[in-house]
């Protein structure tokens, strides 16, 4: 069998009150238990496969009705509603049969973002699970689970995972004798960011350079290998089980009425205790990073949150009561995204942050499209004189006038999302960039984001 | 332009007329064949071998050169410029020869925030080693700057090779790791 990690994880995963009807506890069923892989501990601890057993009793297209119901929208980014996507799938005609497939977007790449790596480590059944539920919803012949390269730990312990579910007879031909067959296969990415955007995410999984294709047609009319995809993220998978074992109905008290459930944020950055926490959507701000993750561990005051993993423009100090569901925090201006908080206190010097975000995206812009590919990089070469101290006060107008040239011309979302955490920084922080220019040095005094070790 | 360019993360670009480090092996075992043949049999489309077959070229070749990349195309039946596309695309395919313990550090915003930056300078210190400049002249090291690697809870955090992360990293926490990679309880590069 593959090595699996054994080593303790720092965090705990619970808080006073979790598990509660307050603050349901769906996603981290086992979080922390190492053993909890296992099939055995699944089924005998956290309700594992009942609702695999009641889905597949179900007609499919009520499976995908309930998922409908349950309002549960998709965990990734986009906040795309998961039960409308699976109705989006074509259906079997008398003339003509359809190979359609699942594909698990596992390409956990944002900044900030650490969620899918917590259900992968001690609840990959659930994924699994959800899997199984939704390929029956669609009558999917395969699904597959795109992960990135750096997950091989999680990878050897997804597989082994598998293999006991193929065991179990879950997975195979003719799952409980329903005479649908079904298996997943694991893929493992390579180390490119912009794989987690869906096309990109075929491209590679076909084997190709993982560049987002044009869209229509979209991945449910030709996706994978050239048949109806639907692409879902992992955290909206394992949302599955909970919703049939619950009912969509009763999932959609959770939460508020058009963000509903529960979701898991990580937060990172300056605050004490930095990690994952499973809260029902439209919990404010505040309560998550002050009351649970213990607010700022240097002892300053937090200048900024980026409410939804890197791409998502900064929040400063009026928005940090936002209620963290999808609608509010696209509406006071940022997105609520993966769900990745990262926390930035008062000495931490902006300019450095976004030329640290930037760079990013400029390293990780596929090339495809001219104005994200140029765009990206000459916005790090700007960021980069003025930290440097070569800066002009023109260069803020030059970069605000960049961004709406970047934004919605690409194929994907990759340079919009650059352009979030630029703008942001330009519009609350101005004063530290026009103070980098003029005195030639950070408004600041944090240590450096930076480092100075390149490959000169 | 002579305003300060911000340096090059990645390998050094190529000189002119410099061509990528080529390895001492051409082809592939014959059990690696007939595991990549294994992976062309799972899939619709024998494409999709593709990065696998680059990850076992990758274990066999130590890194994944022309040759390895040549292989590659031979085994699954697909061009070689195909293969080189996808080789030179994804970072996590070496293109040079690495130390047999390949340090990975996240230096992105959620990590820079816990000191990623002076935690890079430490790891290029103790093991005398520079992002993109190669192992060390024992091979026994070298370091790579990466982006975020999901441990942005437990930052700074460094990939040793291919396995578990190293989180919450201080320089006690660094020696130790490079310590214990001396003590062989870290799988070597390309095993």
């Amino acid at each position: 069998m593959a090595a699996i990690r054994t080593k303790r994880d720092p965090h705990t995963y619970t808080f006073p009150g979790f598990g509660t009807d307050k603050f349901p506890n769906l996603m981290l069923r086992g979080a922390g238990d190492l053993d909890n892989w296992h099939l055995k501990v699944y089924e005998q601890q956290h309700e594992g496969y009942v609702a695999m057993k009641q889905a597949l009793k179900m007609e499919p297209v009520a499976v995908t009705e309930e998922v409908k119901a349950s309002g549960i929208r998709g965990r990734g980014g986009a906040g795309f509603p998961a039960g409308l996507k699976w109705s989006f799938m074509p259906k079997d005609t008398p003339e003509r049969k359809l190979t359609r497939y699942l594909v698990c977007n596992g390409d956990e790449g944002e900044p900030g973002t650490f969620k899918d790596r917590v259900i992968l480590e001690y609840n990959p059944h659930q994924l699994i699970e959800g899997m199984i539920i939704g390929g029956w919803a669609m009558q999917c012949a395969v699904g597959y689970i795109y992960i990135r390269g750096e997950f091989l730990w999680l990878i050897e312990k997804l597989e082994a995972a598998i293999q006991e579910a193929r065991e179990a007879g879950y997975l195979g031909k003719n799952i409980l004798g329903t005479g649908w067959d079904y298996d997943l296969l694991v893929y493992r990415g390579a180390g490119a960011y912009i794989c987690g955007e869906e096309t990109a995410l075929l491209n590679s999984l076909e084997g190709r350079r993982g560049e987002p294709r044009v869209k229509p047609p979209f991945p449910a009319a030709k996706g994978a290998f050239g048949q109806p995809t639907t692409v879902n993220n992992v955290e909206t998978l394992a949302a599955v089980p909970p919703i049939i074992r619950m009912g969509g109905a009763e999932y959609a008290k959770i939460g508020t009425p058009k963000n509903t459930g529960t979701r898991i944020f990580g937060v990172s950055g300056h605050v004490k205790r930095p990690g994952i926490y499973e809260l029902p959507l439209g919990t404010p701000m505040n309560f998550l990073v002050e009351e649970l993750a213990g607010g700022s561990s240097t002892g300053k005051k937090i200048k900024a949150i980026i409410p939804g993993g890197a791409s998502a423009p900064m929040f400063d100090e009026k928005d940090f009561d936002c209620p963290l569901d999808f609608d509010t925090v696209k509406a006071r201006g940022s997105m609520a995204g993966s769900g990745g908080l990262i926390v930035m206190d008062e000495d931490t010097c902006i300019v450095q942050a976004t030329l640290r975000l930037i760079k990013f995206y400029a390293h990780e812009s596929c090339g495809q499209c001219t104005p994200c590919r140029e765009g990206c990089n000459w916005m790090e070469m700007i960021l980069y004189r003025i930290e440097h101290g070569e800066g002009r006060m023109e260069d803020l107008d030059l970069l605000a006038s960049l961004t709406p040239r970047i934004s919605m011309r690409t194929l994907c979302p990759l340079g919009d999302a650059a352009c979030g955490p630029m703008d942001s920084a330009l519009q609350k922080f101005r004063h530290e960039f026009e103070h980098h220019i003029t005195h030639k040095t950070c408004y600041t005094t944090g240590s450096k984001l930076l480092s100075t070790v390149g490959a000169h | 332009m002579n305003h300060p360019q911000p340096p090059e993360t990645s390998n050094e670009p190529l000189a002119p007329g410099q061509r990528l480090p080529e390895s001492e092996r051409k082809e592939f075992s014959p059990e690696a064949i007939a595991e990549i043949q294994g992976i062309m049999a799972k899939f619709p489309d024998k494409l999709a071998a593709t990065l696998p077959a680059l990850y076992i070229a990758q274990r066999e070749f130590g890194f994944v050169s022309l040759a390895a990349m040549k292989a590659v195309a031979k085994a699954i039946g697909i061009p070689e410029g195909h293969v080189f596309g996808v080789a030179t695309f994804y970072t996590m395919y070496q293109k040079a020869p690495v130390g047999k313990f390949h340090f990975s550090v996240c230096t992105n915003i959620s990590c820079a925030l816990r000191g990623a930056a002076q935690l890079l300078e430490k790891v290029c210190e103790k093991t005398g080693v520079k992002p993109g400049q190669g192992p060390s002249p024992d091979g026994m090291w070298s370091v790579e700057e990466v982006e975020c690697l999901a441990g942005c809870g437990v930052a700074p955090c460094i990939q040793v090779n291919q396995d578990v992360y190293d989180e919450l990293v201080d320089e006690q926490k660094l020696i130790e790791v490079m310590e214990a990679c001396k003590r062989g309880e870290y799988r070597p590069w390309a095993q």
